[in-house]
């Protein structure tokens, strides 16, 4: 049930903690096929933000929508259209290549035959055949890095949500990381990322910058370098992160 | 339906693949059955003894004889001085030494005043107790043997039965004990360490976005572990049969059910464990403090909770392990039916409901 294009909506969405506001009202939209990072430095709320659109909390007030569905009334819809990669990888290092691929392929509903099916597409795709036996715990952080997101879009989603998806890892295997996300957005698969690995903002089509609980930038990386007449996208978040108020 | 069972034999791969705690969680039972079995144990035999004869008269040698016959005695010496007795206790070679005076039975048999005279090593109170206690009605057996000829006025037989467990085995108490004991520490311990082990490395966030229900999330982590569970049960069971000579009197099935209850209430402990520790070494030391050490102390196989403070015996009310020590003794040992065990059975429904109730509110909660 997309409208217009737009795979996520977001108005005047807010969380509250008690006293403590960590989202506050933030508006946007993504389009479909979109590579859209969500930036901001620690403690700025995006991890919250992030849980309230893939129905991990529930917004205090404002309105959402993920994949056309409404974040407090079609929850499970929702989470039947996503995916999700956290920032620990998500893998179990104790089960081998296929079993992961076998697990959450199989809680996303997967017939055996699909099952088996992406198994075989994603472990050509990564270069692994013959490795469907390793443990996970063998494998380098960089493939594990990739295996975890080519199981967060393994039942198709309309959006992947990635947390942090880089984190601890060398820049050159980012960049090859990078490329896979790239291919899944040419399939059509929607990318949320939040990052705060600024130069990853420059791989995105549109970033938006979180600062103390609200965006205060949003458009794509070239028109904010402009904008704020910086060279890199570092500068651009330095100078709104500059006015903060809070941090980790 | 299927995404539970994918979820389940994920479950089952983990515990697979960690084969030594696998080992540890099967063995451990036979381990504790056999030690409590064999190794320790509070009963009192082969207690060593040395007898100091001032007589040396046909009454002290019978009664002699009877002592060190006994399967609770060990005589290992004759000493000669109240000097040797007191050496001989101090380099801890006995526990009990018995004194007959000088012409015993010549006083036993004309004065009406004979005496013995039992010392003790009280160091270990209970003991020393139980020792006297038995030479004492070894004694008394001698008098007894002397007097069956006569009518004596006055005389009081005292007839004792000891109920359930004849031959006082200490068996009979503690396999409903290390029951109790290894279900809470299987079920309750490491379901909660599996959980929260989840949240640990990250995929329990995962597995939350997933169109997965997180009540059957919960339900799939728990059944490797009853199933674990079942097997110990069994395996104890058997133990005692056949190893320690421990009949089931009363119902098996009854037994079993009452058992796979009690898995539930420990599961649903360790679920709720899960839910407030954030690491697994919390998740586990919570679990020994508050599970597993209370079901120690308190479940009565240890110490008699009757014999506690009345603040304690409160407390031991709260602790699922000691409504299952008794409904495990009263059907295994004492043969009792349903009927005399639906107090506590309810009472058992009762906190699992509770349990299962908060930890499963407690979980969605956690999630907003």
């Amino acid at each position: 049930m997309v409208q217009n294009n737009e795979v996520i909506t977001a108005k005047e969405l807010t969380k509250k903690f008690g006293a403590f506001t960590a989202v506050d009202k933030i508006s946007f939209e993504v389009q479909k096929g979109e590579i859209f990072g969500f930036l901001g430095a620690n403690g700025a709320g995006k991890t919250t933000a992030m849980r309230m659109l893939c129905g991990l909390s529930l917004p205090s007030s404002g309105e959402a929508t993920v994949a056309g569905y409404d974040v407090y009334k079609e929850n499970e819809l929702i989470k039947k259209n996503i995916g999700y990669m956290s920032q620990k990888f998500s893998l179990y290092e104790d089960l081998t290549i296929k079993e992961n691929i076998r697990f959450y392929a199989g809680i996303y509903g997967l017939t055996d035959e699909k099952i088996k099916e992406k198994t075989e597409l994603l472990v050509k795709e990564l270069h692994l055949e013959g490795e469907e036996k390793t443990l996970v715990r063998a494998l380098p952080l960089g493939w594990k890095q990739k295996l975890a997101f080519s199981i967060a879009i393994v039942h198709d989603p309309a959006i992947v949500f990635l947390d942090e998806p880089t984190g601890g890892v060398d820049p050159v295997t980012r960049r090859e990381f990078w490329t896979l996300i790239y291919e899944a957005a040419e399939r059509g698969i929607t990318i949320f990322v939040t990052t705060h690995y600024m130069d990853e903002a420059e791989y995105c089509n549109r970033v938006s910058i979180m600062v103390d609980g609200r965006i205060d930038a949003l458009d794509s990386p070239a028109n904010l370098m402009k904008t704020y007449s910086a060279a890199s996208m570092d500068e651009v978040f330095l100078q709104l992160a500059r006015k903060a108020s809070r941090s980790e | 339906m299927n995404q539970f069972l994918v979820f389940v034999k994920k479950e089952w791969l983990h515990i697979w693949r960690d084969r030594r705690t696998l080992f540890i969680l099967i063995w451990m039972p036979v381990v504790q059955i056999l030690l409590y079995g064999f190794a320790l144990t509070n009963e009192v035999k082969n207690s060593r003894i040395a007898i100091f004869d001032q007589s040396r008269d046909l009454s002290t040698q019978a009664i002699s004889e009877k002592l060190a016959a006994s399967r609770y005695f060990n005589l290992i010496k004759n000493v000669y001085s109240y000097k040797e007795i007191e050496a001989t206790f101090r380099q801890g070679k006995i526990r009990l030494a018995v004194v007959f005076p000088n012409n015993f039975r010549n006083d036993l048999l004309h004065t009406n005043h004979a005496q013995i005279q039992l010392i003790a090593d009280a160091s270990d109170p209970n003991t020393a107790n139980t020792l006297t206690n038995y030479a004492s009605s070894i004694i008394n057996d001698y008098q007894q043997s002397l007097t069956q000829n006569e009518e004596l006025p006055y005389t009081i037989k005292t007839q004792v039965r000891m109920l359930y467990n004849p031959e006082l085995k200490g068996a009979y108490n503690f396999v409903p004990g290390v029951m109790a004991l290894v279900l809470m520490l299987v079920c309750a311990m490491m379901t909660s360490i599996s959980i929260v082990r989840e949240k640990e490395i990250g995929t329990m966030e995962v597995i939350l976005v997933s169109p997965l229900k997180p009540f059957r999330i919960i339900i799939a982590k728990t059944i490797p572990y009853l199933i674990v569970s079942l097997l110990n049960i069994a395996t104890i069971l058997l133990l005692s049969v056949f190893v320690l000579d421990v009949p089931i009197v009363g119902s098996l099935l009854l037994l079993i059910g009452e058992s796979i209850l009690f898995t539930v209430t420990a599961l649903s402990l360790g679920i709720l464990i899960s839910n407030t520790a954030k690491t697994q070494q919390t998740a586990q030391f919570t679990s020994m403090m508050s599970l597993f050490l209370p079901t120690l102390l308190f479940s009565g196989f240890l110490f008699p909770v009757e014999n506690m403070p009345i603040p304690l015996q409160v407390i031991s009310n709260i602790v699922p392990a000691k409504w299952y020590y008794i409904i495990v003794k009263s059907v295994m040992i004492k043969g009792l039916g349903f009927s005399a065990i639906w107090k506590e059975t309810l009472i058992l429904v009762g906190m699992t409901a509770v349990l299962l109730g908060i930890s499963i509110k407690n979980f969605k909660i956690r999630l907003s």
